[in-house]
């Protein structure tokens, strides 16, 4: 197997172990679209959670990022520029926000505490993005 | 422990999980959603281990701790539209919301540009649901 394989299922339990805590802590789905957006709402009460956590998210992985070089490979996929980015950036802030959830949302919460509707949504997104990247590839360019 | 402290211990857990499981590296997710290229399947793992965590996790400890029960809702338009619009720009750039947050505290250009205009989107869906809601 992989190395890879390994690191992403250690990473997935820790990814599962935390919003377990965080369901636990805040009785909250700890989706992190929902964590960030409704932090843009004015009306939203409990902020505090919301900004301590998303701090301490940056934090974990820029840790990591730091201390391992294994860890901090990062590329950009052939063809994409700063613009897609910016691009995609709103398509994913909306969508995430009009659908009521992310990969963690409902791919990891909703899904794991038997929501259908969340199983429903993770397959929608997934399949999309299976699509868009198979577009990307055959019309090609560079945005 | 506080709470506040365990709150960001989740975090904390969670940025360290998604470093480690490489989806803070855009090419690692295409590559997952690449069924034409050089198959990647490692985020499959990564939902995998997650799931079974958090799954098992939950259903052990629902009732002992009053944890909230199954958020399930009838399946919406917007659930759908949201959804694709969601895959779409995740097939575009390889970010979900977490890996693009996740990549600001190493100042990624890209994550950078990424996370104002997710934020913008955020406001705009919030509004329209709002809106629609209160109309």
């Amino acid at each position: 197997m992989e190395s890879s394989y390994i690191f992403g299922l250690a990473g997935g339990v820790l990814i599962g172990l935390s919003s377990l805590i965080g369901l636990i802590v805040t009785k909250k789905i700890p989706g992190i679209s929902g964590v960030f957006g409704r932090l843009l709402i004015s009306d939203t009460e409990d902020r505090s959670w919301r900004v301590v956590f998303l701090v301490g998210l940056i934090a974990g992985a820029g840790l990591l990022i730091f201390l391992s070089d294994a860890v901090a490979v990062y590329r950009i996929p052939e063809g994409r520029g700063l613009l897609l980015y910016a691009i995609a950036g709103l398509i994913v802030g909306f969508g995430t926000r009009y659908g009521g959830g992310c990969t963690s949302g409902h791919g990891v919460c909703g899904t794991g505490m038997g929501a259908r509707d969340s199983m429903l949504a993770t397959g929608v997104f997934m399949i999309a993005g299976f699509v868009t990247v198979y577009l990307f590839r055959i019309l090609g360019g560079s945005v | 422990m506080k709470k506040g402290a365990l709150v960001f211990l989740s975090g904390l857990l969670f940025g360290a999980g998604l470093a480690l499981s490489g989806m803070t590296d855009p090419k690692r997710v295409t590559d997952f959603l690449d069924l034409a290229g050089d198959w990647d399947p490692t985020l499959a793992f990564v939902m995998a281990g997650a799931l079974l965590v958090f799954g098992m996790g939950y259903f052990f400890l629902k009732q002992k701790l009053g944890l909230p029960g199954n958020p399930e809702e009838p399946v919406s338009r917007s659930l759908i539209v949201g959804s694709i619009l969601f895959g779409v720009g995740w097939g575009l750039g390889g970010f979900c919301p977490g890996p693009a947050i996740a990549n600001l505290g190493a100042i990624r250009m890209e994550a950078l540009v990424f996370v104002p205009t997710m934020a913008l989107g955020m406001v705009i869906a919030q509004w329209l649901q709002r809106s629609r809601k209160e109309g």
